[in-house]
């Protein structure tokens, strides 16, 4: 047991230790978000009050989570009274099984995805091929992991990781495309592709970026239009989302859908914000006959149930998160072993897995804060790192870490200790080179791969002591010539 | 004005001379500097560590000792966050949070209280070279510090200052994030000291010496010729 | 599973068992006066766009420049027609797809003889609107702040004949230019009360993707064109 639940923590720091060094990788990544950020920093500065834009959306959905019951009820009345069907699944299975019962009842054989991080979270591609229908991810970068047979690096930009020669080997190798290092070529080959996957397929899934309580509506943000195709083409379609997404109003969308765009990609709004209430209406012309969506909850209400961390519920994932983190920039997506990467991933994941599985991602930050200045609805991430340390460790402190830590708070109430100990610092020091990058240098993990200072004989304390006595001497001197 | 001069841990030990140079600075502009000898950790370590109750009985101590200071000065934007941001939240609804909150109240960073608190910018400093800051997260990020220690150094004569692009990027410390994923630490500083290093400067300054030490042993190791200074020694110097 | 709404009850009862401590407001907004949420406010903080026309529709302009649309200005229908005709003529056209309604229905008989139209009112072959070469809309609104052209359901062909074809045409006039997505949401609330279209999409320049390196590419999987052709 005790190794089973150390899995996800050793793989963690088995791959951080190779991708932390794996230079060419890390500068794929570091060139394709400094292309974003260019592009955020434009469209950021085109707002009047960005600051105050946040605090209307983080009001917003403030008010969405804290009345989630009210909502999700809404939206249900809303979108049932229009055809639509709702879905209600506590965890994946019941996400999973209710999708596989749905198309083995309408004789399914081929389905087309649009990009869902529900979907990978509820490991639903892999049940569904098991069952033996076709599943094609229509996004492209989602598409190039499908072929490469990997999870989304980044669950905004799926493949940001790769280079254009790596994706046109793929291409070759999968599809027996001609080589070739354009970005726009290898686009249209995935076209032309996929423009079948649609016509051919009988269902369509897709996730949700905001689900709409007031007009019982599903909100998709996307920038290629997949799906666009996806939810109007196959003739039943299936939206998989989070409770959590819920927004009272259309009319909040005015604001969120610019927030999303500017934090997620840096554009004014993205390629295609749709609206869906319901299927096909009595005198449309197209649509599918069918629109179910399925809420998940799978650990959303655990989270829910800590107001200290409630917020980390408002993530519209737009990713801006990963995009500023230095972390992220230098170990990549793959090493968090997640669906949610990143920042906010090593907030929610805890929660929706298990603190004590994996507690390691909120450990692994310096806690620079640079995700909880960039996010869009103001959650307070890096905070909830270091909140989600102290419930790791109030639930079951590791002996040998709670020792020094009892040991250090000993020494630190203890003034006089504490001054007597320091003083071998410079000790220390001089001794230090003798053992310095060897097995009992207790501070190796430092000294591996950067230098330690070495103390001054004397420290701050004797300086300032000695300057105070020479002032006191200087004055009384005075006195005495007066 | 009197001014009790909070000094981490690392600084007492490791960098005297940048408490000194606060002192230096401060007593030039004529306020009376004092150092409680009890004085010891903030107890951040702990705290970022998850071991709150450790933290709070360090914290205790601080508390105690710094009462009756008028104002506190922390020459390290990181310690300056703990006291300022982390000790209300640490104490929160438990007896002692009247008390952390004024101890946050009177909490200042060093450039923050020159600028803000005395609107002091120039302070006659002369230093000959070419540097770039580094903007601490904490004291960027916590605190709100990114404009005076800028507006400081303009006023240094000598000096020319050059920003890097990534200056506000984490050097990769985060106290014992350094040490337990020293592989991904080290990442991030090569990351920033090649910003550094872009730059073609001299120094790299910045208002906390937790954050030199992670550049200053990676330069030391990687490079050698950049040098790495406190905001305090590049004021104080003449 | 309980029922055929799945775990609703148990998922509901959860939910309302941590809704009983609450969850302080960290970024309080000046937006909830009553507490019920109002969209008023949003404009001010959102990137401005100047009241008159001629400043709404000078921004629409400069965006759909960014956004690689193409937006042609034309005096009547007549102009619209030949406009597409040399479109037509230019990529080689054969078949163009389009629907029923106010403008469409006047500018069809302009258009091209030897140019097939396929008019998807009352159903189509999806097979036959993805050989179509263009695909001809209308649209409900038009959103200067953002460059977007707003089509639905119910007044553009839809929900596929906007992105299916690889040329998406719009014909729209003058006077369906809203300032912001607040107005045209409140544009839309008042035009179809409770019922509206299955589908409302915001369309914000043709098709695109950045998924390879972060590099810009029109035409993933929509149009690669994007014209829109504004009448006064």
């Amino acid at each position: 047991m005790s190794t089973l639940a150390e899995a996800p923590r050793d793989q963690f720091q088995t791959d951080a230790n190779r991708t932390a060094t794996d230079d060419v990788r890390r500068l794929a990544v570091r060139r394709a978000l400094s292309n974003y950020q260019t592009a955020r920093n434009r469209t950021g500065a085109t707002f009047t009050d960005w600051k105050s834009a946040r605090s209307a959306a983080a009001t917003i959905k403030h008010e969405a989570v804290n009345h989630l019951d009210k909502y999700l009820e809404e939206f249900e009345r809303k979108f049932t009274a229009r055809g639509g069907k709702v879905f209600w699944a506590s965890n994946s299975e019941q996400a999973r099984n209710y999708i596989l019962e749905l198309a083995a009842a309408r004789g399914v054989r081929s389905i087309v995805k649009s990009k869902a991080m529900t979907g990978e979270e509820i490991h639903l591609n892999p049940a569904l091929l098991a069952a033996g229908y076709g599943v094609v991810e229509s996004d492209l970068g989602e598409y190039i992991q499908q072929l490469k047979g990997e999870a989304p690096y980044h669950f905004v930009f799926p493949c940001m990781h790769l280079r254009r020669d790596e994706i046109s080997d793929l291409f070759e190798k999968e599809l027996g495309t001609a080589k070739t290092d354009n970005p726009e070529e290898l686009t249209m080959i995935a076209r032309r592709v996929l423009r079948r996957a649609y016509i051919d397929a009988d269902m369509g899934i897709s996730g949700g970026n905001f689900i709409v309580a007031d007009t019982g509506m599903v909100s998709i943000t996307e920038n290629e239009g997949n799906a666009r195709l996806t939810v109007g083409i196959p003739k039943i379609h299936v939206a998989l989302i989070g409770i959590e997404k819920v927004v009272p109003c259309l009319g909040d969308l005015a604001l969120l859908l610019p927030m999303l765009a500017t934090a997620g990609t840096g554009q004014h709004l993205t390629g295609y914000n749709s609206m869906y209430g319901g299927p096909r209406q009595p005198g449309e012309t197209d649509g599918p006959e069918e629109f179910h969506v399925v809420l998940l909850d799978n650990h959303r209400t655990r989270l829910l149930a800590d107001p200290e961390q409630r917020d980390a519920l408002h993530c519209i994932r737009c990713g801006a998160c990963l995009n500023v983190c230095p972390i992220f920039k230098n170990i990549g997506g793959h090493t968090y072993g997640t669906t949610y990467q990143g920042p906010i991933g090593s907030v929610i994941t805890p929660h929706f897995r298990g603190l004590q599985d994996w507690k390691h991602l909120s450990g692994a930050s310096s806690l620079c804060g640079a995700c909880t200045e960039t996010c869009p609805v103001g959650i307070d991430i890096h905070h909830h790192l270091l909140r989600n340390r102290r419930n790791a460790v109030q639930e079951k402190p590791a002996p040998s870490e709670s020792l020094v830590w009892k040991m250090f708070a000993f020494l630190m109430r203890r003034p006089a200790l504490y001054k007597f100990a320091s003083r071998f610092a410079p000790l220390g020091s001089m001794l230090h080179p003798l053992i310095e990058r060897t097995a009992l240098d207790p501070v190796r993990a430092w000294t591996d791969t950067r230098d330690f200072p070495s103390a001054p004989l004397r420290s701050f304390r004797s300086q300032f002591k000695a300057h105070q006595a020479q002032k006191a001497a200087a004055i009384s001197q005075k006195g005495g010539a007066k | 004005m009197r001014v009790t001069l909070f000094v981490p841990c690392f600084i007492d030990s490791l960098y005297p001379n940048v408490g000194m140079s606060m002192v230096r600075v401060l007593e030039r502009l004529g306020h009376t500097v004092e150092f409680p000898e009890d004085q010891t950790c903030c107890g951040q370590p702990p705290f970022n560590s998850g071991y709150w109750e450790e933290a709070r009985s360090v914290a205790r101590k601080q508390l105690a000792v710094f009462q009756n200071a008028e104002i506190i000065l922390s020459g390290s934007g990181s310690c300056g966050a703990m006291f300022k941001v982390f000790y209300p939240e640490l104490f929160h609804g438990l007896p002692e949070e009247a008390a952390a909150k004024a101890h946050a109240a009177k909490t200042w960073e060093f450039s923050e209280f020159l600028v803000n608190k005395l609107g002091v910018k120039d302070l006659g400093a002369r230093f000959d070279g070419r540097a770039t800051f580094h903007d601490g997260c904490h004291g960027l990020r916590e605190l709100g510090t990114k404009q005076a220690p800028r507006e400081l150094l303009e006023h240094v004569k000598g000096l020319e200052l050059v920003e890097m692009g990534e200056a506000e990027t984490c050097c990769g410390f985060g106290g014992t994030f350094a040490v337990k994923y020293p592989q991904i630490s080290t990442a991030m500083a090569e990351v920033k000291c090649n910003s550094i290093r872009e730059t073609q400067a001299d120094y790299v300054i910045s208002n906390d010496s937790s954050c030199l030490m992670q550049i200053g042993g990676w330069l030391n190791r990687n490079v050698g010729s950049v040098k790495c200074l406190h905001l305090a020694e590049v004021l104080a110097s003449r | 599973m309980n029922s055929q709404n799945g775990d609703r009850e148990a998922i509901l009862g959860r939910v309302r068992e941590a809704l009983r401590v609450p969850a302080p407001l960290k970024h309080p907004a000046e937006r909830s006066a009553g507490g019920e949420p109002t969209t008023a406010h949003f404009r001010e903080w959102l990137p401005p766009v100047g009241p008159s026309l001629d400043e709404k529709f000078a921004l629409f302009a400069k965006l759909s420049e960014t956004l690689r649309s193409e937006l042609i200005v034309c005096a009547d229908l007549a102009q619209a027609a030949a406009e597409i005709s040399s479109l037509s003529s230019a990529e080689s056209w054969k078949t163009i797809a389009l629907h029923r309604g106010g403008l469409l229905d006047k500018l069809a008989p302009l258009l091209p003889s030897g140019l097939a139209q396929l008019c998807v009112d009352g159903g189509y072959d999806k097979n036959a609107l993805e050989a179509c070469d263009a695909g001809i809309t209308e649209c409900e609104l038009l959103v200067a702040q953002t460059g977007s052209v707003c089509v639905t359901s119910d007044n553009s062909g839809g929900r596929v004949l906007s992105v299916l074809p690889p040329h998406h045409i719009v014909i729209a006039r003058q006077t369906q230019l809203v300032t912001d997505l607040t107005e045209a949401y409140e544009s839309l609330a008042a035009k179809y009360r409770a019922n509206y279209p299955s589908m409302i999409s915001f369309i914000t320049g043709p098709s695109r993707t950045g998924d390879i390196e972060r590099i810009l590419v029109l035409g993933a999987h929509g149009p690669k064109r994007l014209t829109i052709l504004l009448l006064p």
